[in-house]
This record gives C-alpha cells, sequence and structure tokens, in this order.
C-alpha cells in the first residue's frame, strides 16, 4: 500500500533535459521506479539524449501521451511557480517541486490555484517523496532506503535521510517518506500526509520531523492527539539552539514571537502522546523504545 | 533583506503612501541643514538603524540621556540632537545589549497627532494570503498587543485571485474607529501600501505608529520594510539599498559567496548540508554540553571552490576552537565534499581540530579520500559519534542523556 506513490506510479519530469532533471531521473530509473517523459519548453518531439525517453513542449500533452500521474519539478526558482501552475492546469494528481528559492507572493498564487484543484503538490524546497523498492521522486539517496513499517514525514530534507537510515538500521525500514519542504506557504503540510499515514495499513508508526518557525507542527500535534489510531508516533524539532528573528537557511525556519520555537512544539507534541526525541541521533532508538511500550 | 525607514518611506511614497517629508543627514552639519528645508520649527531627528524600540532605547554611553528618536524645537536643536546621535552606539530592546552605531539619521517633519495606530502586511503562513494587521494600539510592541488584548487586533487575509476590495479597508477601518474622512484616507494609504507589497516583493511592512492627525489624515509616522530575499533577483535596483555596515562582517562575506551563514557565539564551527540538519547539528553539540558557533548550510552543490570558502568564513570567527562537518549527501556528493575539505584544510593551513561525518551518496569514496590525504582528520560513524568527538575536541563535558541515542 504506502501512500502517494507506488509501482505503478507514472513519472514525468519538467525541466527535462537540464543537468538536475537528467540525473535526478537516471537515479530515479536506476531506482526501478517508472519514468515515462518530460518536458523541456521548446524541445517537444525530440528524445532524451541520456534517457532515450521523449521530450515534450508543455505538460499536458506529456501527461496525454504518456499517461503521466506524477510531475517532478527542477526548473529554476524564477520559472518555478509557473511550471507548477502548468501542472495543475494539466491536472497532474501529484506534483513534487524540489526548486528552492520560490518567490514567497509567487507561492501564495500557487497555492490559491490549488485550492479546488486535482492536484495535490508536495514541496517545494523539499527532497521529495519515496516509497522504498517502488519509487522514486526527487533527490533523496536511493539506498539508504528499506521498504518497511515507518512513515515519515519531515520540513527537512537531510534530517529526513538521517530519521531513514536510523530506522533502516534499527530494522523497521519505511512505507514512505514525505518532504514537505522548508517553505512558508508550501502544498501538503504535515496534517494532510499524517492523514494518510494513519490511514495506511502498511503504515504502523511515524516518524514527524518539524522545525521552528510557524504552527503546523502544534496543529500537527492536536491532529494526533484525536486521531493517531493507536500509531506510536516519534518527534523531533531542530532548531532548539537557533536565536529568534533570525532565518536559519529555510525561508520558513524562523522564530517570530509566540509558539512558534522548538520547545513550545516539543511540548505540544508530548502532551499529545508523541514521544519527542531529545537527540536528531535518538531518532530510530526512541523508536523502537516506543514500539516496545 | 532589510532597509532603513528613509528608505522604506523614499520607496512607499512612490506608491502614494503617506508619509511625512523628512531628508536623510550623515553629520550634524547636514542634520541642520534640513531641519531648515522642512517647514519647521519642530521636526524629529531619527537615528537610522535597522532595529526597533528606538524611541525607547538609550545610547551606551548616555545611558541617562534621550533615546534615538528626539523632538527638536529648531535647526540649532536638531543639529544637536543628531549630534549626540551620529557615531555613537544605540542599544533598543531589539539591538541586543551590544547595540548598533548610528551612522545616519532622518530629520523628519514633524506631525500633529490625534490617534495612534498599527498597520502591517505580511505573508500569513497559515492562510498563504497576505494579511494586513491593523490594531488600535500604535506605538506599543504588537506581539505585547497580541498576548494582552488579543481583541485588539484586527486581520484581513486577501485571496490573490481577487486582490484588495474595499470591503477589507472598511471592515478593518470602521473596526479601528475611524469615520469619515478618516476611512477615505485609510482606505486610500491600505490600498497603496498593498499595491507597494506585491510590486516590491515586501516579506512584511509594519507601520508603528500610523497616525491620524488632528485634520484626520492617516499617515506613517515610522515604516519597516524586509524584502523576500527569494524575490530579489527581480528587484535588482533595491540591492543598492542594503546597509553592509548592518551586517556581520562574516555573515556580509557569506552572503557574498552565497552561502546561508548564521554567527552565533558557542566556540564549535559547523559546515553541514541542508538547513534542518544543520540546526539539528547545533542542537546535538548543546546536547552534549558544548555551542555552536555558526549555522551554515552549505548546500547541495557543494564543490571544492564552494567548501573552502565555507571553511575561511567559519575559521574568521576567532572563537571557533573545533570544527564538525555533518554530511548527508543526497544532491551532494561525500567525494566532492570530502575533496573540498582536503583542498581547504592545506590551503586554509587549519590549525583547530575538526571532526568529519560523511554518509548518504558516495560515502566510501569520500571516506577514503579524507583518510589518504594524512591530515589529521577525525572521522566520526554518526552523528551522535561527530558531537561527541568535537566536544571532547574542546574539551567539553559529554555529559548528556541523549549521548545514549543512536
Amino acid at each position: 500500500m504506502a501512500i502517494l506513490v507506488d509501482e505503478n506510479t507514472r513519472v514525468m519530469t519538467q525541466g527535462f533535459t537540464g543537468t538536475q532533471g537528467t540525473f535526478h531521473a537516471s537515479q530515479g530509473i536506476a531506482y526501478g521506479s517508472k519514468y515515462v517523459g518530460g518536458v523541456t519548453p521548446g524541445k517537444g518531439g525530440t528524445m532524451h539524449p541520456e534517457l532515450n525517453l521523449p521530450v515534450f513542449d508543455t505538460v499536458a500533452e506529456c501527461r496525454g501521451k504518456t499517461g503521466a500521474d506524477a510531475s517532478v519539478i527542477y526548473v529554476p526558482a524564477p520559472f518555478a511557480a509557473d511550471a507548477i501552475l502548468e501542472a495543475i492546469d494539466a491536472e497532474v494528481p501529484l506534483i513534487v517541486c524540489i526548486t528552492e528559492g520560490i518567490p514567497v507572493l509567487d507561492m501564495v498564487r500557487v497555492k490559491r490555484a490549488l485550492a479546488g484543484s486535482k492536484s495535490r503538490l508536495i514541496g517545494p524546497n523539499c527532497p521529495g517523496v519515496i516509497t522504498p523498492d517502488a519509487c522514486k521522486i526527487g533527490i533523496m539517496p536511493g539506498h539508504i532506503h528499506r521498504r518497511g513499517s515507518v512513515g515519515i514525514v519531515s520540513r527537512s530534507g537531510t534530517l529526513t535521510y538521517e530519521a531513514v537510515a536510523q530506522t533502516s538500521a534499527a530494522g523497521l525500514g519505511q512505507s514512505t517518506c514525505v518532504g514537505i519542504g522548508g517553505d512558508p506557504v508550501k502544498g501538503m503540510d504535515f496534517i494532510e500526509v499524517l492523514e494518510m499515514f494513519v490511514a495506511d495499513p502498511e503504515t504502523k508508526s511515524i516518524v514527524m520531523i518539524g522545525e521552528i518557525g510557524g504552527q503546523s507542527e502544534i496543529e500537527a500535534a492536536e491532529f494526533l492527539r484525536r486521531e493517531s489510531r493507536g500509531k506510536p508516533v516519534v518527534g523531533f524539532i531542530a532548531g532548539a539552539t537557533a536565536p529568534p528573528g533570525r532565518r536559519m537557511g529555510h525561508a520558513g525556519a524562523v522564530i517570530s514571537g509566540g509558539k512558534d520555537t522548538a520547545a513550545a512544539k516539543m511540548d505540544a507534541m508530548r502532551s499529545a502522546g508523541i514521544h519527542v526525541a531529545d537527540s536528531p541521533a535518538a531518532l530510530g532508538s526512541t523508536m523502537v523504545k516506543a514500539l516496545k511500550s | 533583506m532589510n532597509i532603513h525607514e528613509y528608505q522604506a518611506k523614499e520607496l512607499l511614497r512612490r506608491y502614494g503612501v503617506a508619509v511625512l517629508d523628512g531628508h536623510v543627514a550623515r553629520t550634524p552639519d547636514e542634520a541642520e541643514a534640513a531641519a531648515k528645508r522642512l517647514p519647521g520649527p519642530v521636526v524629529v531627528v531619527k537615528a537610522q538603524i535597522h532595529a526597533g524600540g528606538r524611541g525607547a532605547g538609550r545610547f551606551k554611553d548616555d545611558p541617562n540621556g534621550k533615546g534615538g528618536v528626539r523632538v527638536a524645537k529648531s535647526p540649532t536643536e536638531a543639529k544637536a540632537a543628531a549630534a549626540a546621535m551620529l557615531g555613537h552606539v544605540l542599544v533598543t530592546k531589539q539591538t541586543g545589549p551590544a547595540g548598533k552605531q548610528v551612522n545616519q539619521v532622518y530629520v523628519e517633519a514633524g506631525c500633529d497627532i490625534a490617534r495612534e495606530l498599527y498597520l502591517s502586511l505580511l505573508v500569513d503562513r497559515a492562510t498563504s494570503r497576505v494579511t494586513i494587521i491593523a490594531s488600535s494600539e500604535g506605538g506599543m510592541e504588537i506581539e505585547e498587543v497580541a498576548a494582552q488584548h488579543p481583541e485588539r487586533i484586527l486581520r484581513a487575509a486577501i485571496d490573490p485571485a481577487s486582490g484588495l476590495s474595499g470591503f477589507h479597508c472598511r471592515r478593518l477601518g470602521f473596526g479601528l474607529g475611524l469615520s469619515g474622512g478618516q476611512l477615505r484616507s485609510f482606505e486610500r494609504f491600505v490600498t497603496a501600501m498593498y499595491r507597494a507589497f506585491l510590486e516590491l516583493d515586501c516579506a512584511i511592512v509594519e507601520v508603528n505608529p500610523l497616525v491620524v492627525t488632528g485634520a484626520g489624515e492617516v499617515v506613517a509616522l515610522d515604516a519597516k520594510v524586509s524584502f523576500d530575499d527569494n524575490a530579489l533577483f527581480r528587484h535588482k535596483d533595491l540591492e543598492a539599498l542594503r546597509d553592509e555596515s548592518e551586517m556581520d562582517p562574516k555573515e556580509l562575506d557569506a552572503v557574498r559567496h552565497d552561502l546561508n551563514y548564521v554567527a552565533l557565539d558557542g566556540e564549535i564551527g559547523c559546515m553541514v548540508n541542508g538547513a534542518g540538519l544543520a540546526m539539528a547539528t547545533m542542537d546535538i553539540i548543546k546536547l552534549y554540553g558544548s555551542s555552536p558557533a555558526n549555522f551554515l548550510d552549505v548546500g547541495g552543490t557543494a564543490d571544492a571552490a564552494r567548501v573552502t570558502e565555507a571553511f575561511r568564513i567559519i575559521t574568521s570567527d576567532p572563537n571557533v576552537k573545533a570544527i564538525l562537518v555533518n554530511i548527508f549527501g543526497g544532491i551532494a556528493k561525500c567525494d566532492m565534499i570530502a575533496t573540498g575539505i582536503v583542498e581547504a584544510t592545506k590551503t586554509l593551513h587549519l590549525k583547530v581540530p575538526l571532526v568529519v561525518r560523511l554518509e548518504g551518496t558516495n560515502v566510501e569514496l569520500g571516506k577514503r579520500i579524507l583518510e589518504d590525504s594524512g591530515l589529521a582528520i577525525i572521522p566520526a560513524d554518526n552523528l551522535a559519534d561527530a558531537a561527541q568527538k568535537v566536544v571532547a575536541a574542546v574539551g567539553g563535558a559529554v555529559a548528556s542523556g541523549a549521548a545514549k541515542g543512536a
């Protein structure tokens, strides 16, 4: 089962013939995922020189001809919002935007276009989504994943890898890993992913990794208090040592007053029954303990 | 990117936002001349630093004197006020105890204030929309108002498809107790601000206080504008407004090399890929009993040159007693990072202990490069091991419950 993507997912790439699009599509193919083609405006009608897959001028054409039901975007930041809007317009069910540095007002327009659309967006500024041994969409190193029972959702890319490596080492493996991205205005947020994990029979437990800034971890903790259906959840919040008012790399990672500190979020998680790992090195061991208790 | 009040007002004026007349001055004589060019006789002299709370702030060398916003009743008084500010360090609630040196003042026309209100525009992440926040409690810190009198905070989230509409302004204006000509003036003000916010790709525009004059005009008495760094590529002209003296020199250096760096006051320099892992690395250093000297996300495209620049910036901080490199390669390849580390260690003649943890893409190649270099690099197997080793290297106590992790 897993969530969002599986062995039947047909993936197209926007920014297909660029360096990033080419490299990560080839990695996805090597991982065994079904990559079916992609879009580079102006190069439609050709074949990708390295991947031997068709290139189209528009998303609608690519989707129509290849039957793609997921699109991954590696388009540079100035043009990325346009690329997402095109994928929404073409009714691509799952859009994954890896691009970092998209202006926030562009994302405000994208978010409005998503409302009532037939699309789900993961990202931007995220590593992507992977269901181990089935489908890899994004930039995560495939080899650290093991098919298993832990659902992972995270605002941070490399910290997701940390959670993956630790749950793999603990022998648990992952059902699906979703990097929702570090931007303040984004597609799917914690709750939407958690709802899917809670409903997924293959997902037996959940790791949720948040950051300073915003309220979505607190809302997610409230959701889990009511709806976790007995699935153990391990949580971690990065940025306990971050000074207020400073943007810590991610556009969304800034303490701007009130309840958006790591301490406030960890408190909210604990009071919702989430097993909070004090250290980012203890994600796996905390999960092992949580599963025993 | 933040700019000064005088720059913000100049920009907003172009969009039709009501601001008072004023001139920037860099010397007391310039301040006197500026005051003479205003209708007078009363002018206000305002210290220009990137921090709020200037009026209530105090100068470091004159802790019992007046603050960074002073009323002057003549050009001579304006000159004296400027002399007391320029070149002196102003400490406010927002500057921290170190304060900030005042290098310019803004000399502004006086104003007949009937009421002080609050207005700001920002992108609210909860609604994913530009949101206008207004309050009847002008001149106070909005966080305090929000905590003590949440009912006095009004909000209007703007649908980007239909944009700002008259009703948004009326709802806020009536909520603030405005009527008649005041309300029309407020609507003009908000409409101009909203347009400026969108066209300039602002992250936040805050006017505190927003005043209603005796004549019923709505005017910005203060203005704080911050731009979305991600959108600066389409506003090349705004780059000229960057005041480099307001930035930490190491951070400025990092911006120039496109590195995400934030200076902190600890002793362990960090180079990490990914913002979340970089923060988590800082957190674990603290857990093991030491403290991070910086946040640094070297990014996914790190090559040898980038790693060298990162090391140079980290080691330019004299507090750094050891460096921790923590890389979980996805896009970033461990072999490229390792090559960069070896080069940087040699070219910079690195003298502090260096702990390196590599994981992910091409990790075996990366580890071999470090081993073969013959350099005194301390390898670490995982995050906990890395934190433990680097804290031990600075002679810190490794005593944390979390040390049992991983």
